[in-house]
């Protein structure tokens, strides 16, 4: 199966400050040397704390921004350095959901317009399809026809995201990339969200990838997951795998800091100290090793890269398995 | 520290030498304003015109012309006027300086005590009849064009009410050295103060007012009521603290821009022969030294009181220290 | 028995009328104990405690119901005197750590000035007061930290920061609304672990909000599920979890997806979102959500006594 998305060696930098300030110019290496390959029909999990880079990532492969470094191969096209403009009609292809679908969605257009709007730039059909489409979008994400004569503002939550997912789905994009979609919501709606992604997928043959903080979601959406950690990817695996029997320490620390909802007496927990390092100044070696538990000598100085062994990948001098 | 002073040193250079290139480049791009034809006077013969030019040096390159015009403000002060001859500009706005200061100072202590009583009181009344009088106050203030003021202000108290045991302490127009007359200095100067001031307390006082408000919807602030701590302290300590920072901000905009002449209209009113009112009568003249030297003046005035904002900001917000 | 809340009723005045966002809420909470509140947004879990700090300053708004502290009503008290327990006797935790601090003072003068409101003490004893409690809750070298402004501290520090703020008089009551939920998940377990601690070595009651079934296991003796400003069962943690007896408590234990064993194709979901306070249904507030909804549900249902009280017509049914 040849892939949908190959990146390779993709790193992105940000320059924070000024020449004139204090601690004059500081690059904060965001996105540090990560290559990924995404199967088609596949969910991508990307986790890790805040400043880990997964937003980030996300908005690399979908060239929101623009990369510093490596290479993009999306659907057989080198989309690495495209223009804004060359990238146009690939967009129609690879699509973005945002957190806050509030913030994206114009307040002042009715939400037949929404959905209709890349419809209309993209595939310029005649007003009748363009309505029917419409009508057809509403329906695949749960909400009524009658949702179309309304603005954003009259909805809820789990309703404007449901707006966001319409008019991403609009041109039946390859790549949706969803970056926290399910954060800004109540626990019970977000379940609602959570499976209507999976059915879409399922009836649209979409590939997901999925950014988000929380393990519990990500576990449940994703294929494979990969662990993000000061801009690397630390350990990509299989879901169950990953969450059954982490290979890096930080994903092991990462799943057990997670409160689950039982009663949790005798639960053995790993609490990391510290906070996660400035990705300006990050630690030498295997930068997580200022809060591993079983960090040595070697992670100090030598930086572990992503390796397989048996069968995990992780970025790790002393895997637990 | 150093290194920010020395920008902010190389920032004035820069923004003053840009200011008085463009000041000449539109003087002389501006038709009908040739000098040469004001200094050699009406009906003047080709040669007397061509003479002048060559004594004023109006024949040379712009730069040469410019960079004399330089050298004469900054290196040896004897530039003169074109309109009349051997006028000594430089020492003629040194004169205005303490004048226009005098004005501009008494009115900020003014206006930075007033508005700041009438935001804090507002703002603790928020939206009960003290606020809303204030705030009615305020905009009236804001509404009052200052040379009218300034006529209303000389009506009363220099002729029809100057007689009455309430205004007959007010001394007729004009500007009293402090030096040499102390209370006629202050005297002369009360009249003018309140009347400079009072559209801008009406606007700090709103500005503030605003900004205590949207401070104290802050979590910071129901932090602060967690604690115990008393409204009044609550208000003083932490909601107009950081209310400060914006008050700060536009005070140093607004005081370098009256130091540098705005308080014309003031100064035209009440006689003061100001840094105003002199480059008023320059730039009716069209007399370029005087301009030249009123503008480079102002400017360095508001890129000092900018340098000074950026110094009271610091000390104010930490946040701006470290990042 | 260290509050006691009843029929505590919290309404806005708006255009649209009055808009009652707290309907009858009683709970109490006893020496020592940790209370959590659970629900969603909407649902009045931080009204609830709003109310009990004194903290709704809202003009438009109207408390009526009885709050005990210590057995002194606390709805109605003269500002003054809730001024004295404020900060003292109930301390607060928030949820936003980044916000929570004034900026420009240092963490040391903050911490200081709430010691030197309630305590005779001099201001060097406040300072190293202050030193000690960032010692505390473990803040490295807080001799140094005392003189950091919040910007300089992380999220989880300052959290730290805030926590040692609201234990500087000992409180006999320490209430946090979602002192967790603006951090990361690691920070997170480090947070839980110092409350738990603080909480055996001090003795502080405490009141929990969070939306995180998660995290209320973690911490809670007791755990209270609020809907639409309403109660609607309260049990000892271990029952709540083992046997959830209200539809929207198993409903939102269910929606959560799980970390262990399998995955589920589907989850299971709630149909609908939070009821809007402006227009609550006639009866059970959950109802229009609920699957196992019947004629009774008309009608407002009432808690059972306890120990496992649940506010619905289901549990007298069977």
């Amino acid at each position: 199966m040849t892939a949908l998305y190959e990146i390779t060696n993709l790193s992105k930098r940000f320059t924070v400050g000024s020449r004139f300030s204090r601690q004059g110019k500081r690059v904060v290496q965001a996105v540090d040397g990560v290559s990924l390959s995404i199967q088609p029909g596949e969910t991508l999990g990307l986790v890790g704390e805040s400043g880990c880079g997964k937003s980030t990532l996300g908005r690399c492969l979908s060239r929101l921004y623009e990369i510093s470094d490596g290479k993009l191969v999306f659907d057989g096209t080198d989309i690495s350095t495209l223009s804004t403009a060359q990238m146009r009609p690939l967009r129609r292809k690879m699509q973005m959901v945002f957190q806050d679908p509030y913030a994206s969605l114009n307040p002042r257009r009715r939400v037949f317009d929404l959905i209709a709007e890349p419809l209309r730039i993209h595939l310029s059909l005649p007003d009748a399809e363009v309505k029917s489409r419409v009508a057809g979008l509403l329906e695949q994400v749960g909400l009524l026809p009658d949702h179309a004569q309304r603005y954003p503002h009259e909805f809820s939550g789990g309703q404007r995201q449901r707006i966001g997912i319409a008019r991403a789905i609009a041109l039946e994009p390859k790549l949706v990339i969803l970056d926290e979609p399910v954060s800004a919501l109540d626990v019970s709606v977000q379940a609602q969200i959570v499976n209507l992604l999976a059915d879409l997928q399922e009836r649209l043959k979409l590939t997901y990838v999925f950014v988000a903080h929380d393990l519990s979601v990500v576990r449940q959406v994703s294929t494979r997951i990969a662990v993000m950690y000061l801009g690397s990817i630390v350990e990509i695996g299989d879901a169950d795998s990953i969450f059954d029997r982490p290979s890096h320490p930080y994903t092991q620390a990462l799943i057990s800091a997670v409160p689950k909802p039982v009663n949790s007496e005798g639960r053995k927990r790993i609490i990391l100290t510290g906070d996660v390092p400035s990705p300006i100044n990050p630690p030498s070696g295997c930068r997580f090793h200022p809060r591993c538990p079983v960090a040595q000598d070697k992670c100090r100085v030598d930086r572990p890269t992503l390796t397989v062994a048996n069968g995990r990948t992780a970025a790790c001098h002393f895997p637990i398995i | 520290m150093i290194f920010a002073i020395m920008q902010r040193l190389s920032q004035m250079l820069f923004v003053m030498f840009g200011i008085s290139l463009l000041v000449f480049l539109i003087f002389f791009g501006t038709p009908g304003v040739d000098p040469a034809a004001r200094i050699a006077g009406r009906n003047a013969s080709p040669e007397v015109l061509a003479a002048v030019r060559k004594s004023f040096g109006f024949d040379q390159p712009f730069y040469v012309q410019y960079l004399t015009m330089m050298k004469k403000i900054f290196v040896t002060g004897d530039l003169t006027s074109f309109v009349n001859r051997g006028w000594k500009v430089v020492p003629a706005v040194l004169d205005t300086v303490p004048v226009t200061l005098s004005l501009v100072i008494g009115a900020a202590i003014l206006w930075v005590v007033f508005s700041l009583i009438i935001g804090v009181t507002a703002a603790a009344y928020r939206d009960r009849w003290p606020d809303k009088l204030l705030m009615i106050l305020g905009l009236i203030g804001v509404s009052m064009p200052v040379y009218w003021l300034g006529e209303v202000m000389n009506l009363i108290t220099q002729s029809r009410f100057h007689d009455s045991w309430l205004f007959s302490w007010v001394p007729p127009l004009g500007y009293k050295n402090f030096s040499d007359d102390p209370k006629g200095w202050f005297l002369t100067l009360v009249i003018p103060w309140i009347t400079l001031s009072i559209l801008y307390i009406g606007l700090y006082g709103r500005v503030l007012r605003a900004s205590i408000t949207e401070a104290l919807q802050e979590d910071y602030i129901r932090t602060a009521r967690a604690k115990g701590l008393s409204e009044t302290r609550i208000l003083l300590r932490h909601a107009l603290r950081t209310s400060l920072i914006a008050f700060v901000t536009l005070f140093g905009l607004d005081f370098g821009a009256l130091v540098g002449g705005s308080a014309l209209l003031t100064e035209v009113v009440f006689g003061l022969q100001g840094v105003g009112k002199l480059t008023f009568d320059a730039l009716q003249n069209l007399d370029l030294p005087v301009i030249m030297t009123t503008v480079l003046y102002a400017s360095f005035f508001v890129v000092l009181a900018n340098a000074v904002v950026d110094v009271i900001y610091i000390l104010l917000d930490p946040r701006v220290r470290t990042s | 028995m260290i509050l006691e809340v009843t029929n505590l009723r919290v309404s806005f005045r708006s255009e649209r009328g009055l808009v009652r966002v707290l309907d009858g809420v009683s709970f109490t909470v006893d020496e020592g104990e940790v209370l959590g509140i659970v629900g969603e947004s909407g649902s009045g879990k931080t009204m609830t405690v709003l109310a009990v700090m004194g903290l709704i300053t809202d003009p438009n708004a109207v408390i009526e119901g009885s709050i005990k502290f210590r057995g002194r009503e606390l709805v109605g008290m003269k500002p003054r005197e809730m001024r004295q327990l404020r900060g003292k006797d109930i301390a607060m935790i928030f949820q936003d750590p980044m916000t929570a601090l004034t900026p420009v003072y240092t963490i040391g003068w903050q911490i200081a000035e709430q010691i030197l409101t309630h305590q005779k003490v001099s201001k060097a004893q406040a300072w190293q007061r202050a030193i000690d409690l960032l010692a505390e809750v473990g803040i490295p070298k807080p001799e140094e930290a005392v003189h950091r402004y919040p910007h300089q501290l992380s999220g989880g520090m300052r959290q730290r920061a805030v926590i040692a703020m609201a234990l500087t008089c000992n409180p006999a009551l320490l209430v946090a609304d979602e002192p967790t939920t603006a951090l990361d998940v690691t920070v997170q377990a480090q947070i839980l672990d110092l409350l738990r601690k603080l909480q055996a070595t001090h003795g502080s009651a405490i009141i929990f909000i969070t939306h995180d079934l998660g995290v209320m296991a973690e911490l809670a003796d007791r755990i209270m599920v609020m809907y639409a400003g309403r109660v609607v069962e309260r049990a000892t943690r271990d029952a709540l979890f083992a046997d959830p007896k209200h539809p929207y408590t198993l409903a939102l234990l269910n929606s959560i997806p799980p970390l262990e064993g399998e995955r589920p194709h589907r989850l299971q979901t709630i149909a609908g979102a939070p009821p809007s306070l402006m227009n609550l249904p006639k009866g059970c507030a959950f109802g229009p959500r609920c699957s196992r909804k019947f004629a009774a549900c008309e009608d407002r249902p009432t808690l059972t006594s306890p120990p496992h009280e649940t506010a619905c017509f289901l549990i007298g049914a069977k």
